[in-house]
């Protein structure tokens, strides 16, 4: 074997040594000075972020149990993007509540560990590979879950995910077993040849599809999703959100297209059943949340339904909208989820009420939140727009007009409780108000980052169209 | 920069520059004057329009067409038509009166301007697209900055006016966003690449079932916007809740976009869904009509008494519409620019009211003409030209919708433009009564004899609304002509 194919694995063994790194160095950093270590695993994982942007080849070694893609790379650097915004606005949180207990490298260690997962998943050329990489994207979240000890509501969380997430792999494990009796093979190219259509591959199919959806909280299998982020840690629930449902969208997307796309007649109506049911639930449940984690995860599982519209397409136009939904998605949600973060750290409060008047007291905060939710609402010119724009159409070019138009009456309840916060921050007055306040740089700059991203993805159509060069690889 | 693009760019500037501006002074000095170079491009857009006509024989004129979303085929591409050239003067009057109005604006008054800027800027693009895409995106940022607009400078139960008004216009949008996927992929019965572009949707034949299917979506869709019964609910709360600036403006701007759109896409793209939707929704549209002429009767607030005169003026637009004519459509769109001035007007002189009496229930007022006469005289102009009187807009308005009508030889259509005619004598009634209530007579309240006489910045945006208004109703014909010749193409499909 060439020590250049190795190459392939670029990003995945400079995380690997980033994270020996971090372990190494804090044995070498005196107590009092462990919030340096934060700095410095920033400005390590940046510049991880930013040797990751450049090219990369295709191709994949160990006999085709890692390969990696134009597309795999791209969406390896939206993770990497998102975990650095989540970590600027993460720092300020770690300095002042975390550090002090001694657990500052843990809380990256952890994190890397999971995004390494994530590699591996999104890169598997097999079912084991697969697996290895979704356990490892699971299991060190569970841990993140219950960071903050101190709180019994993050312990549950912890146990909640572990609970849910050992389940769901273990469904999704049983699911894989069936394919490889049906298919004969774990590897991705073999089982493509020689699966047909029969009941042992659809039931296969039917629960490993169970198994991802608990992943990316589809209804019904989103009962977890709610409590574990209310629980956890904002920067964890921003991480499960965003960076775990990407994930688990991508992967999920790439097992129908390829090796399940015989089965596409079937996992069609599954699709199309899940949409409907995760849109409705997810959207009438965030309508009664006052308690804005619990609100965003309600509004990210009807997120998931609205990108399966995409998935339901099935051709090329799915795989560039859907990834061009979810690296939107990323942003919007991050953006959201750091104003949640800034305000909570200030004043620790959580909940839509208090947020009335903030307006007037933090009109910057209130404008970044106001176009997040207008994002995640899919209102123009922010980028969310285009994404769902997208997402129908793809829908549409098959023909399901009637699931299009289901999907927009869900965009517009979404709106009535987007609209809900966007009315606390501008509408109301309030004496008790949040009082003004600075975020420090770090938070700054990430919630910057996220803004300019809004406000620019969607304009800017040349992304769309390197995502769409890029998916037809895929195919 | 073409002539167009110009007319979203200077808002945007204009917003840009507010946005570092302080306080009321500088917010309301660059609103007013991005509103007037907007003002002086729209004038100047008419000439230059006129003078391009002679040479240039195609249905849009000015255009530009750049390539947004590659694989969608999504582009940016604009044009002006007659009519989109008429609308776009009546933007820009109505947003430069409604700056002028809102002089004294208290509360934010920096956000206030840029929200009713973005409005315009939204407007302003929905008028010049060729793209249903960027119509639908246009079509979006004007509706959304009326739930600020309302939410945090209104009146009354503004949260809920403000919410139910976003929340339904924004399902309409939804509504509409589906038909529009249906006719983009119906776009290419021949095997070409499927399009956006109205006037290459337009050559080709969307298949009998499609039109079917899609025409009430994409109708349904826009004319929620112009208040199509049973669906106008929004429109007397957000009116009533709005502050007097965004009255006008809702009123007489954006409510337009839901007429011309139905006449620019529905009709247009979907001919053959629109024969077989006709009678249904001219159903609608004259219980539309007659509701909120009897509506406004009933009112005793003076905002919702011409909000429900909206609702049956904006009827009459729609009936005037689906009566698939020239010379209705004509009076359609005359109904359109004539509603959107008075409308803007009525609504500026109820906010003059409102802000010195400090009430809008006609009961309680009496005799304003003799303490506030500039204001009552105004008034009673507005609610003649509202009636239909000869020499002011309205008249000439709904004499070609109603003989644009009459055209239409067959019982239904008989029957339907009798009642809508026989609504006329309502409207009489229900604008002469509150002359009489309101202005006439003895002041009621003692201390309504000492009211503030109009202020300058008043009596300019009055004077910017009158001018049209008369202007119109005295020599209709160059606008007349205008339209009418903007309109063959678009007729072709129905006849």
């Amino acid at each position: 074997m060439d020590w250049n194919s190795f190459l392939l694995m670029r990003q995945e063994i400079l995380l690997l040594s980033i994270i020996l790194l971090l372990l190494i160095v804090e044995v070498f950093i005196s107590k009092n000075k462990k919030g340096n270590l934060i700095h410095f695993a920033i400005f390590l994982f940046g510049i991880h972020t930013a040797v990751g942007l450049l090219a990369m080849e295709e191709g994949s070694i160990f006999g085709g149990m890692f390969h990696t893609t134009g597309l795999i790379h791209f969406f390896k650097n939206v993770l990497n993007i998102g975990v650095f915004i989540l970590l600027l606005q993460s720092a300020d949180w770690l300095q002042e509540k975390i550090v002090e207990h001694q657990r500052g490298t843990e809380f990256f260690v952890l994190l890397f560990s999971s995004l390494l997962g994530m590699y591996f998943m999104v890169s598997a050329g097999d079912f084991l590979m697969f697996f290895i990489g979704l356990e490892l994207s699971t299991l060190p979240v569970a841990a993140l879950a219950a960071y903050e000890t101190a709180k019994s509501k993050s312990s549950e969380a912890g146990i909640k995910l572990i609970l849910s997430a050992a389940l769901a792999s273990g469904v999704a494990l049983f699911g894989i077993s069936m394919l490889y009796i049906a298919g004969g093979s774990i590897y991705f190219n073999d089982i493509m040849q020689t699966i047909t259509t029969s009941h042992l591959s659809i039931l296969g199919m039917v629960i490993l599809f169970s198994g991802l959806a608990f992943k990316i909280s589809l209804v019904p299998f989103h009962f977890w999703t709610a409590d574990v982020y209310e629980g956890a840690p904002i920067s964890v629930a921003s991480y499960l959100s965003v960076m775990s449902k990407g994930a688990g969208v991508f992967i999920l997307m790439i097992l129908l297209f390829t090796i399940l796309r015989p089965l596409l007649h079937i996992w069609e109506n599954l699709v199309y059943i899940l949409a409907l049911t995760t849109m409705f639930i997810g959207n009438l449940f965030a309508l009664r949340q006052n308690n804005l984690k619990r609100f965003l995860a309600f509004s990210s599982i009807a997120q998931a339904g609205f990108i399966l519209l995409g998935i339901i397409n099935g051709e090329q136009l799915g795989v560039a909208t859907v990834i061009y939904f979810v690296l939107i998605y990323v942003f919007s949600n991050l953006a959201a989820f750091g104003v949640v973060q800034a305000i909570s750290l200030q004043t620790g409060k959580e909940n839509i009420s208090d947020y009335e008047g903030l307006y007037r007291t933090n009109p910057k905060l209130s404008l970044v939140m106001m176009l997040a939710l207008f994002s995640l609402a899919g209102i123009p010119p922010v980028a969310g727009f285009f994404g769902k724009f997208f997402l129908f159409t793809a829908a549409a070019a098959k023909g399901y007009y009637l699931l299009v138009f289901l999907a927009v009456v869900n965009v517009t309840v979404s709106l009535y409780y987007y609209l809900l916060v966007v009315r606390a921050m501008f509408l109301r007055t309030n004496e008790h108000a949040i009082p003004h306040f600075n975020s420090k740089l770090y938070m700054k700059v990430g919630l910057v980052l996220t803004v300019l991203s809004i406000l620019v993805l969607g304009l800017y159509s040349p992304l769309y169209e390197y995502i769409f060069e890029l998916s037809k690889n895929l195919m | 920069m073409d002539i167009l693009t110009l007319f979203i760019v200077v808002p945007i500037i204009t917003i840009v520059v507010l946005v570092f501006s302080k306080g009321l002074k500088q917010a309301r000095v660059i609103s007013m004057i991005g509103s007037l170079v907007q003002l002086g491009m729209a004038i100047n857009l008419v000439f230059a329009y006129f003078r391009e006509r002679e040479i240039n024989q195609d249905i849009m004129v000015f255009t530009k067409d750049s390539v947004w979303f590659k694989t969608f085929n999504i582009h940016y591409n604009v044009g002006v038509d007659g009519v989109s050239v008429a609308l776009l003067l009546l933007t820009s009057v109505v947003v430069l009166a409604g700056v002028f109005i809102s002089w004294k604006i208290k509360e934010l008054p920096k956000e206030f301007f840029i929200s009713l800027l973005v409005l315009s800027t939204g407007v302003y693009g929905f008028f010049i697209s060729i793209d249903l895409f960027t119509m639908f995106v246009f079509y979006e940022i004007a509706v959304i900055p009326m739930y600020l607009l309302i939410g945090i400078w209104g009146t009354g139960p503004r949260e809920y006016s403000a919410m139910k008004l976003t929340i339904m216009l924004m399902g309409a949008s939804a509504v509409l966003l589906v038909g529009i996927l249906g006719i983009y992929f119906n776009s290419n019965p021949d095997g070409s690449a499927l399009t956006f572009n109205i006037l290459e949707i337009a050559q080709v034949n969307i298949p009998f079932e499609a039109q079917k299917l899609f025409f009430p979506l994409v109708f349904i869709g826009f004319a929620v916007l112009g208040a199509l019964f049973p669906f106008h609910t929004w429109s007397p709360d957000g009116h009533a809740s709005a502050p007097t600036a965004v009255s006008m403006l809702h009123a007489g701007v954006l409510m337009k976009l839901g007429g011309y759109g139905v006449f620019r896409v529905a009709m247009f793209l979907l001919p053959e869904g629109a024969l077989t939707w006709s009678n249904f929704f001219i159903v609608l549209s004259v219980i539309g009509v007659i509701y909120g002429a009897f509506g406004a009767i009933k009112q005793k607030d003076l905002k919702y008494i011409n909000a429900y005169s909206s609702v049956s003026h904006l009827g009459l637009v729609l009936f005037a519409l689906l009566m698939l004519n020239k010379t209705a459509w004509n009076g359609a769109i005359l109904q359109s620019l004539s509603h959107g001035l008075m409308t803007a007007l009525f609504f500026a002189l109820i906010g003059m009211i409102y802000g010195r009496t400090g009430t809008r229930d006609i009961t309680k007022l009496g005799g304003l003409l003799k303490v506030i006469p500039v204001i009552s005289a105004t008034y009673v102009i507005a609610g003649l030209a509202s009636l239909g009187l000869p020499g002011f807009s309205g008249f000439v308005a709904e004499m070609n919708i109603f003989v644009g009508a009459f055209q239409q030889e067959n019982p239904f259509h008989r029957v339907a433009t009798i009642i809508s005619v026989s609504v006329i004598v309502v409207t009489a009634v229900y604008i002469l009564r509150v002359v009489g209530i309101m202005l006439m007579g003895p002041v009621k309240n003692k201390k309504h004899l000492t009211l503030q006489r109009v202020t300058w910045y008043e009596k300019t945006g009055i004077v910017l609304l009158l001018i049209p208004i008369i202007g119109m109703g005295v020599a209709p014909l160059w606008l007349s002509d205008m339209i009418l010749e903007s309109l063959q193409p678009f007729i072709k499909g129905l006849i």
